[in-house]
């Protein structure tokens, strides 16, 4: 069983939901990530979501790619968030690591490089949000091979035939986008997300983590009892970007916003 | 090549390359747009429409002009213009947007998006999407708003909105990037018209049939003037519609010979270019894998050329395929060399061609004097100079 499968089997016994921030690796710069996910832990985190700083991030909305223009400012890349994954695994033994990123680094690399180099990392999950299931063969089963979870997205409009798509050909968690649009943008539609969640669930037994959207403890808590787990990621990067002469305080600022999230959760 | 040409297979792969390499979210949208493309493309309505907007409204077929005071002062091949520099808006760009637009249309659409480089594109879009009562959005880097503000100023006559996009290099890349994150908060109704031969499947095949019309035409064209097929076929590649338009309908002529200009900028030596396939590397980006320009890292490199319309990091996956295959050749030329190629086309012939253009211009100039006078070059003059006026001048130190 894998970290992350072993994981979501504990919470459920727990009745506990998964608190999964995301932050894009060497951001603002290459000393600021690995401290920050330890006292990200500290503040009741289950997996961390590591960003792969990439020069053209389709997908996603300002602010995280105003974190990847920033990451790759100080020549932040793919290789260097496995090594802050690695350095991170010295300490920390436990805590899933999931790296999120788009496909061109991982092809320069190669696949089965890659698959070598996440798995020596201690990295347990790999989401690549350009990276299709009906591309993905070759690359999930060089991953699963190595005991590494192959993560996949779902939208709103996803079709039901497409769910079970992601639930055979992926690993450890689904990861449900909760809007139409780029990551940062819009509002939550509880209401909204319930329904889908509901008609997912008839087509895949893996745990489902909802992300876009989620801003503070109020919406936390709020997704938090529908999915399996919360990701938060736009609203942690603002907070590094509003205290960008001062990491410290940025660093502060996102444990206060987890540890909130993560009492809101648990009552 | 014994078997007929039949690329791609059905999820858009041309050998390795091509694909549908997008979000989840944008799924549903590709599917649905393939879905109307494979059914309309088989429908005779759709098509009698097409053909008539291209004679009527784009004013086709286009003349392929037979340049015989150029011819005899290179000393060599027959050198033919296929003129899409006539065309309604002044440009191959359109023969495409037409189709997307009519395509647009029939699925019930009501919003249009683009992203564009030289402006030619985002003009051909805006013109179409003026004639249907379509909202219109058309993402341009601010680099490129900057160099082109002539065609900025069109599209906004023609009521199109123009962002200019100020995220990466703030070039045709990024307003590609800025398109795609408004097509996916906008999926329901909005249209996203790509303007040349890439992005995830259907669009390569797509904007490939749209635009493989001047091809036919130059080939009948070809056969009625000079009794025979061409020896060569030249033309400019940036992401490579005009190109593939051309060679499309040649592809099971073995004799006949493609060759893509790509744009070496500074020289390929230097770094500063934008020719992935002549010393790029195979990656994904922008929905299919293909040729890139694209460091040890794999992040994306910024590209540089003198035409705005050429100053891509990637390429069609469909070059990329014949490029390996051998069926095509694709080879560079620089800045210095494509003002050659526009001032000896403006001077010999009265034609000012668009520097994208002038990329193949400059070519033939090299090619021709190496073919025997009862050999035969077509060149894709894919679009006119007029918008790089501005551009022309300041190079020559002259203020308009």
């Amino acid at each position: 069983m894998s970290r992350l499968a072993g994981l979501f089997a504990e919470l459920a016994q727990k009745n506990r939901k998964a608190l999964i921030p995301f932050v894009t690796a060497g951001d603002p710069n290459p000393e600021f990530t690995v401290p920050l996910m330890h006292a990200m832990v500290g503040a009741g985190v289950d997996i961390i979501e590591l960003g792969v700083p990439f020069s053209d991030p389709m997908a996603d909305g300002p602010v995280i790619q105003r974190a990847s223009e920033r990451a790759l400012a100080h020549h932040q890349s793919l290789r260097t968030t496995l090594a802050i994954a690695t350095e991170f695994r010295k300490t920390n033994s436990h805590t899933p690591i999931v790296i999120m990123g788009y496909l061109n680094p991982v092809e320069v690399m190669g696949y089965e490089k890659f698959a070598d180099a996440v798995q020596a990392a201690g990295v347990d999950g790999v989401l690549t949000v350009d990276l299709p299931p009906e591309e993905a063969e070759e690359c999930t089963a060089l991953l699963k091979a190595r005991g590494v979870d192959p993560i996949f997205l779902l939208a709103p409009n996803s079709s039901a035939e497409r769910v079970q798509k992601m639930d055979a050909i992926g690993a450890g968690y689904l990861y449900y986008v909760s809007l139409k649009g780029v990551t940062g943008a819009g509002h939550l539609n509880a209401a909204e997300v319930e329904t889908k969640l509901a008609e997912i669930r008839t087509n895949t037994k893996l745990p489902i983590a909802v992300g876009f959207g989620v801003k503070d403890a109020e919406t936390a808590k709020i997704i938090g009892n529908l999915g399996d787990g919360v990701v938060v990621g736009s609203a942690l990067i603002k907070e590094i970007e509003a205290n960008l002469h001062n990491p410290a305080q940025a660093k502060q600022a996102i444990i206060e916003l987890l540890t909130a999230m993560r009492q809101a959760m648990d009552n | 090549m014994t078997e007929k040409y039949n690329m791609p297979d059905n999820r858009g792969h041309f050998g390795t390359y091509g694909g549908i390499f997008v979000a989840e979210t944008l799924m549903p949208a590709i599917q649905e747009l393939n879905a109307a493309y494979q059914h309309y493309m088989a429908d005779a309505e759709f098509i009698a429409e097409l053909d008539k907007d291209l004679q009527h409204y784009v004013g086709r077929p286009s003349p392929l002009y037979h340049a015989e005071r150029w011819t005899k002062e290179l000393g060599g091949a027959q050198i033919y213009l296929k003129r899409e520099d006539l065309n309604h808006t002044g440009s191959h760009k359109i023969n495409n947007t037409v189709g997307q637009a009519l395509l647009a249309k029939r699925m019930g659409k009501t919003r249009i998006i683009a992203e564009t480089g030289a402006g030619q594109h985002g003009v051909a879009t805006a013109t179409v999407a003026a004639r249907l009562g379509l909202e219109c959005v058309v993402y341009m880097g601010a680099i490129d708003v900057a160099r082109q503000s002539l065609n900025v100023y069109r599209m906004k006559l023609l009521g199109a909105k123009v962002v200019a996009v100020e995220s990466g290099s703030k070039t045709l890349k990024d307003a590609l990037n800025e398109a795609l994150r408004d097509w996916v908060t906008n999926i329901d109704d909005t249209f996203y018209i790509i303007g040349t031969v890439a992005g995830p499947h259907p669009y390569p095949a797509m904007v490939r049939d749209f635009q493989a019309i001047l091809g036919r035409e130059a080939k009948a064209q070809c056969l009625a003037q000079a009794g025979k097929l061409p020896n060569a076929l030249v033309a400019c590649v940036g992401g490579g519609s005009n190109a593939m338009g051309l060679f499309y309908p040649f592809i099971d002529d073995a004799d006949v010979k493609m060759i893509g200009v790509e744009a070496a900028g500074d020289g390929i030596e230097t770094g500063r270019h934008s020719a992935p396939l002549c010393a790029g590397r195979p990656g994904v980006l922008h929905g299919n894998r293909t040729y890139l320009m694209s460091d040890d890292d794999g992040e994306i490199i910024e590209t540089h050329s003198i035409s705005a319309g050429l100053d891509y990091p990637g390429v069609g996956p469909e070059h990329a395929w014949l490029k390996d295959s051998g069926r095509a050749q694709y080879v560079n030329i620089t800045d210095d060399e494509a003002l050659g190629g526009f001032y000896a086309l403006t001077r010999m012939e009265g034609i000012i061609p668009a520097l994208e253009s002038s990329h193949a211009m400059a070519y033939v100039t090299k090619l021709a004097p190496t073919m025997k006078s009862d050999e035969i070059i077509i060149v894709n003059l894919s679009g006119r100079g007029d918008k790089d006026m501005q551009t022309m001048a300041k190079r020559e130190g002259i203020e308009l």
